[in-house]
């Protein structure tokens, strides 16, 4: 079992009083919101909280690119991998992921990823993604070309990382003569791959190819929607005539341990609904520009609109396992629960959300690592034998 | 009374695309815009008087095939240069709106020799610095129905009005050819301006005063860029003056056609 730390560094400082006749943070929301003397304290405190996750014994510390938003302000993933790659000294890091359509050059982000696997000797996870709906207005990247792009970029790293160079890359979105990438990845033939999806049969179908095997990640889901799509991961695999191992399914869920259950959710709730109430605010239209999905999943997505733009309560979310919140008996159990139930094999906590300051996510990070982290291993190792 | 018109489809290099045929006399071609041409606006009924008027839907518009080869504005052009030649278009009058604006100048550029007039109305294609345009992709539906009109009565009309499932697939089927053709740049072709030079044919550009997606400051500057070309601007009026103000559109367009050369 993997037990990750994942950060989505939030601008938590946001005012969210001056902001809320804003129709989004993404996007369009002023930058003249942002700002930087708050945003350089803010960068070390995630970065220091990154760091301490290594301390506390989490096996990998996650970073994720998000552009023009107050949700996360990690334009490029790189810059905080690079900052942690020195830093950190055992922990996997884990860039999930570079959005490649979103690069004009692919081969960009096989050196900055190969430098990075360098440096640590090899603890990179390479992640790759199409970037959200959102990001398609704030690149200005056509997103009816997004999975074509996609597709092409990864196959086109792919090759950089494990075909000697130089050789040619004749594509019809990248077109490089003199492909020839230093330096090659540490790892041979390259770091490992993880797919972090909201779930399409089309992600799942490529992830789980047999010349693949890719980790896919559900990414902020309810319980009972990541374990359907990583059903759907073992049953494509068994389709490709192999066995899926728990290593290859993961799922990211915000976490909260207080000291009761009730504490928890006081101590926790208005963070968390800042996180999903506000920062994740995100337009239909914003979210799903045409060309993005298939008009199939569009449909599909609109019909489901309402659900989708409900407004559910942080205690809610937490019966839905769209939030794991209580004591560390409670979050202990839960999470070995859905383990078993799930089949998974890695577990990527969000204990940082929204506008959780310092002092609580400290406290959180640390009840997770000697409350839960130690009987959720065990208890996964137990079941899972040594897939896991 | 309204002119009949028929419903055939063409295919041209393996694409099949849809067109609808109506009225007598010499030959109008109308290029739709973003919205597509699922139905015979009332101005083309009124055309078709005294045109025999072609209205065919683009590739990856309404019931017209989507090709794999459609990429952008190009294809587009170099497939209507083979659709005009396959059904065999002389001296056609090509009235083009918005996105068909836009397509007719592209046509025109590289090969005109089957037209003999462009009228275009609101067209995208150019882009001018410092004229604020707005974000069609970026708007709800409702609010792209809002912003289509100046006169919000219409608006409020169409969006009282519950399209059908099979609307909605074309209008979704629409939005994303929409995007192919004109997400980047966004509705415009960096390199258009040029060669707008190259028509020499008699053009008149239409645009309403309110356009809320390309303001009536493009009409203009357009005009400069189109030797021998003229330009109005109705007031009190969106982005589809022919729809919006149909009387004064017909108006304009029967005066510029009275005077091209026969």
């Amino acid at each position: 079992m993997n037990i990750m730390l994942f950060h989505l560094m939030p601008y938590a400082d946001l005012d969210l009083e001056a902001t809320k006749d804003y129709p989004t943070p993404w996007v369009t929301l002023p930058n003249s919101f942002y700002d930087p003397k708050k945003g350089h304290l803010l960068y070390n405190r995630y970065l220091d909280e990154l760091e301490y996750g290594e301390e506390l014994g989490f096996d990998g510390v996650c970073v994720n690119e998000h552009h023009q938003t107050a949700y996360g302000i990690m334009p490029s993933p790189i810059v905080t991998a690079s900052a942690l790659a020195r830093r950190t000294t055992k922990a996997k890091i884990a860039i999930l992921g570079s959005a490649l359509p979103l690069r004009s050059n692919p081969l960009t982000v096989a050196e900055e990823h190969a430098m990075i696997d360098n440096i640590t000797g090899g603890r990179l996870i390479s992640g790759f993604v199409r970037g959200i709906g959102a990001e398609y207005f704030s690149s200005n990247n056509n997103p009816t070309f997004s999975h074509e792009r996609f597709h092409e970029a990864h196959d086109l790293i792919i090759r950089a990382w494990s075909e000697p160079g130089p050789f040619e890359f004749a594509g019809k979105h990248y077109h490089i003569n003199y492909v020839n990438v230093w330096p090659r990845p540490y790892q041979q033939p390259h770091p490992p791959v993880w797919i972090p999806s909201q779930g399409s049969r089309e992600t799942i179908e490529f992830a789980a190819h047999p010349s693949r095997k890719y980790t896919y990640l559900q990414t902020y889901s309810p319980f009972k929607v990541m374990q359907r799509y990583l059903q759907m991961y073992r049953d494509t695999a068994k389709g490709f005539g192999y066995t899926a191992t728990p290593k290859q399914l993961g799922w990211l869920v915000p976490i909260y341990v207080g000291d009761t259950d009730e504490s928890a959710m006081a101590e926790a709730e208005k963070h968390y609904e800042a996180f999903r109430e506000r920062f994740l605010h995100i337009p239909f239209d914003m979210l799903l520009p045409p060309g993005y999905t298939s008009r199939d999943s569009y449909k599909g997505l609109l019909a489901r609109r309402d659900s989708m733009e409900a407004k559910i309560s942080a205690r809610e979310c937490n019966e839905l396992g769209l939030f794991v919140c209580g004591t560390a008996k409670t979050v202990k159990e839960k999470l070995i629960g859905y383990v078993k139930e799930a089949g998974l094999g890695n577990i990527l906590a969000l204990l940082q959300f929204g506008t959780l300051p310092a002092d609580l996510t400290k406290r959180n990070m640390e009840r997770f690592a000697e409350g839960v982290m130690p009987d959720l291993r065990k208890a996964a190792r137990e079941f899972h034998g040594d897939t896991a | 009374m309204a002119a009949t018109f028929t419903h055939e489809v063409i295919t041209v290099g393996g694409c099949k695309v849809t067109l609808k045929r109506g009225g007598n006399g010499p030959t109008l071609l109308y290029l739709h815009g973003a919205g597509g041409a699922g139905m015979v606006d009332p101005f083309l009924q009124d055309l078709a008087s005294e045109y025999s008027v072609l209205i065919p839907e683009h590739p990856g518009f309404g019931g017209s095939d989507e090709p794999g080869w459609l990429d952008n504005m190009h294809d587009m052009a170099y497939f209507y240069l083979d659709f005009l030649e396959a059904i065999n278009v002389r001296g056609a009058h090509v009235v083009g709106a918005s996105l068909g604006g836009w397509l007719a100048m592209e046509i025109a550029i590289r090969d005109a020799s089957r037209m003999c007039a462009l009228t275009l109305m609101g067209p995208s294609g150019i882009h001018v610095q410092g004229l604020k345009k707005g974000d069609l992709f970026m708007w709800s539906p409702e609010d792209r129905i809002r912003n289509l009109f100046h006169d919000q009565a219409i608006a409020e009309r169409l969006l009282a009005m519950k399209p059908t499932p099979e609307m909605q697939d074309a209008l979704l089927k629409n939005a994303y050819t929409t995007a192919r053709l004109g997400w980047e740049p966004r509705l415009y072709d960096p390199h258009l301006h040029k060669w707008l030079h190259r028509i020499k044919l008699p053009t008149q550009i239409i645009w309403g005063e309110q356009d809320r997606i390309l303001p009536a400051g493009y009409a203009p500057e357009l005009a400069k860029m189109i030797p021998g070309s003229r330009f109005h601007v109705i007031p009190q009026c969106g982005h589809l003056p022919q729809s919006e103000k149909p009387q004064e559109f017909l108006h304009l367009f029967r005066e510029f056609a009275a005077g091209l050369p026969r």
